[in-house]
């Protein structure tokens, strides 16, 4: 008997939205990705059976693109743009600066599982440059003096949502 | 059902235009609404409702307007008087716009003289007069920053798919490949093969089911031009796809377009839906045979992506590796399907030249490069934005005129084009025209349209470095000239950097990036030592200051 609505998995919807495509994996892969931030292992394992592909193509195709994670990227994933034009206007800086303050490398997470911190492509605000992307927050012109303020504007919201969400 | 009517669509909206005494533009691109141009928009519709203007004023969310270093950027048009372009537009400052200049300048006593601005909102203009705007011609952004791009009927109000009706209705497709020809345009995606030739490669190839694939994968690390594009005329890429897709004999239609660019993806998906609901797209379009359709597909992360097999593999849910060329897509192209593939810059191109004719477009150019070309002009540069021009312009009027020189006290010292499959232009040839071949003589390519202006503070070195960096890590690992010459050439580079290369690394630099050029598949691999090539012709003294510096100590 056919599923209702309800009762399908996540993985599920999204491969149906694709059913009409030919080779949806990707597309599926970006669903995932939209919903959880990450590609966990056990909806790789969901998608080869839907999708009939084998597991280890899965894996080649997520590991292949930068943009798919293998990890949850924490609640604000800091993107420093490395583009040409950033890169002229001291993105290295930034990404110093922003690795200091949290002690991370980039393509590392905090601990308490707050911030991810990434040197990303080019984000195509170069009129901006140096820019640095915040979850969907973009700051253009930042400069390393203003960092550690940024960081705690974000503490200060993941706070207080926190205290919301418990009162 | 009867087909679409597209004269009256575009009646209607010009009378429902022209209802609105003032109409207010404000950026919505990317780079405006990151400086936070929605913000002045809320603000904008308050002041406009609170004021009781509902029913004079109209405001228009629009594409990229150019001067994307001074957002949000606002331009006012109040009937009968000169438009006023505002920077930096805050909410505070989008309300005084309307309360101290459209609404004075709306009443009744002052309509018939030229409403004179107050001081402190004069300060906050842009001249519309200025070189930076005045320099440009506008095919491509013809309609960036005038229309609402999630408006079908806004783009059919300045004769959208009146291209299309004049194909489907009274031209072969050998005719439009003709008025192709004429126009001598060429792939705007890097490559700068001609689209005719291309076209006529799809058209010929016998197959039951054709494709037209629309390349969005812009990946040069300082360009947005087909992100802008994509944002501020969605339909004007459609429209080329339809126009492709009848001229080559194909049914189906795919958008390759990068994850990052999720304002892009909407906007396109929004004028498919549009297209779709005026039957633009489907079963027989416009009450003729030609039927078709068109999806999206989403790049995720790879610059090798961009090389159209490698593309195609992506679209297929592989990695995205290229394969060796023959046979090439227009023979044996995604999912073994004959496939026409053009950059969206190429595309947006085509409605404007089938609507005005080929020698309409090659009015402007040289020789070998017709047309207008679309620039990231970005870098030590005043004027940093997006920028049209027609080709044959020279460089140093690009830079100084348009782009208002140098943004630090220093010199300019080159100009990069064509992101890292590209060269720098030193100081002293800017006096190139603007042109495919030219710019390859001079070791740099024109390229997809990145455009950044260096001073006296950038190290040629780490710029190659820079470069070859991004290469390493976009390399797709398949072909050993690439994956490994590119490492061992960072490696010398690196070691030059740090004080510690001798004479003779200039001479393996130099070897590793012969062989890289004549060995690797693709062209990531075969363009990859460009920059490291071009800084080297034209500045090898600061190699050598490198390498001789230590040897001073």
């Amino acid at each position: 008997m056919a599923k209702t609505k309800q009762q399908l998995s996540p993985i599920e919807i999204a491969a149906k939205k694709y059913a009409r495509y030919r080779d949806p994996l990707i597309m599926v892969l970006h669903e995932i990705q939209t919903t959880r931030g990450y590609i966990p292992r056990e909806a790789a394992f969901e998608i080869a059976k839907l999708l009939n592909v084998p597991l280890a193509r899965i894996y080649e195709v997520i590991t292949f693109y930068n943009y798919f994670r293998l990890k949850s990227p924490g609640k604000a994933v800091i993107s420093v743009c490395t583009g040409t034009a950033c890169h002229l206007k001291g993105a290295d800086k930034l990404v110093k600066e922003f690795s200091e303050e949290l002690d991370i490398e980039p393509g590392q997470t905090t601990d308490d599982g707050l911030f991810h911190l990434q040197s990303v492509r080019c984000v195509g605000c170069c009129g901006l440059a140096p820019v640095v992307v915040i979850n969907e927050k973009t700051y253009g012109k930042l400069q390393p003096s203003q960092v550690p303020h940024v960081i705690a504007e974000w503490k200060e919201k993941f706070e207080t949502e926190t205290a919301d969400a418990a009162s | 059902m009867p087909p679409v009517n597209i004269e009256k669509i575009k009646n209607d909206e010009i009378k429902r235009q022209n209802d609105f005494c003032c109409r207010i533009f404000v950026c919505a691109s990317t780079g405006c609404i990151s400086s936070q141009s929605m913000e002045a928009i809320d603000a904008l519709e308050e002041a406009v409702k609170s004021h009781d203007l509902e029913n004079e004023i109209e405001i228009v969310p629009t594409g990229c307007m150019g001067l994307c270093a001074r957002g949000p950027l606002v331009r006012v048009e109040v009937a009968g008087q000169k438009p006023v372009l505002y920077e930096t537009v805050d909410p505070m400052f989008a309300r005084l716009v309307v309360s101290e200049h459209i609404r004075p300048a709306l009443a009744k006593s002052v309509k018939d003289y030229a409403f004179k601005l107050p001081d402190f909102l004069k300060n906050r203009t842009v001249p519309l007069d200025i070189d930076f705007f005045a320099q440009q011609q506008k095919v491509v952004l013809a309609n960036a920053g005038d229309i609402d791009p999630e408006s079908i009927e806004a783009y059919i109000a300045r004769d959208g798919y009146k291209a299309l009706e004049k194909i489907l209705l009274n031209m072969s497709p050998e005719q439009i490949i003709e008025q192709i020809e004429k126009s001598g345009l060429r792939g705007r995606g890097g490559g700068g093969f001609p689209v005719a030739k291309k076209w006529t490669f799809a058209r010929q190839s016998q197959a039951e089911y054709k494709y037209v694939i629309c390349n969005g994968d812009e990946g040069d690390p300082g360009a947005y031009m087909d992100r802008s594009i994509l944002e501020a005329d969605p339909h004007a890429v459609l429209e080329g796809v339809l126009i492709a897709a009848y001229a080559t004999g194909a049914q189906e239609g795919i958008f390759y377009i990068r994850a990052e660019y999720p304002l892009a993806i909407e906007r396109m998906k929004k004028a498919i839906r549009q297209a779709k609901r005026n039957k633009l797209l489907g079963k027989n379009i416009l009450g003729t045979e030609f039927s078709f359709d068109c999806q999206i597909r989403l790049g995720a992360g790879a610059f090798v992506c961009g090389e159209e097999t490698a593309l195609i593999a992506s679209i297929e849910g592989r990695r995205g590796t290229p394969r060796p060329r023959p046979p090439y897509p227009s023979v044996k192209g995604v999912w073994d399907m004959p496939t026409c593939l053009n950059n969206v810059e190429t595309l947006a191109n085509v409605p404007s030249i089938l609507r005005n004719g080929g020698d309409w477009f090659a009015q402007w150019g040289t020789g070998s490069s017709k047309g207008t070309k679309v620039f990231a002009l970005t870098g030590k540069v005043i004027n940093s934005g997006l920028i049209e021009i027609p080709m044959g312009l020279s460089l140093r009027e690009v830079v100084e005129k348009i782009g208002g020189g140098s943004s630090t006290a220093k010199e300019i010292k080159a100009v990069q084009t064509g992101g890292p499959s590209g060269g720098v232009i030193k100081r002293e040839d800017l006096d190139l025209p603007v042109c495919y071949d030219r710019f390859q003589q001079a070791g740099s390519i024109m390229g997809s349209g990145g455009m950044i202006v260096m001073d006296q503070d950038d190290s040629m070195v780490d710029i190659a470095s820079f470069y070859l960096g991004f290469t390493v890590d976009e390399s797709c690992g398949k072909c050993a000239p690439c994956r490994i010459g590119g490492k061992q050439l960072l490696d010398l580079l690196e070691k030059i950097s740090q004080g510690k290369g001798t004479k003779k690394d200039i001479e393996s630099i130099k070897l590793l990036c012969e062989a890289m050029r004549s060995a690797s598949l693709c062209g990531l691999g075969q363009t990859a030592p460009n920059p490291v090539v071009s800084t080297l012709t034209y500045f090898e003294n600061e190699y050598l200051e490198k390498i001789n510096s230590e040897v001073c100590k």
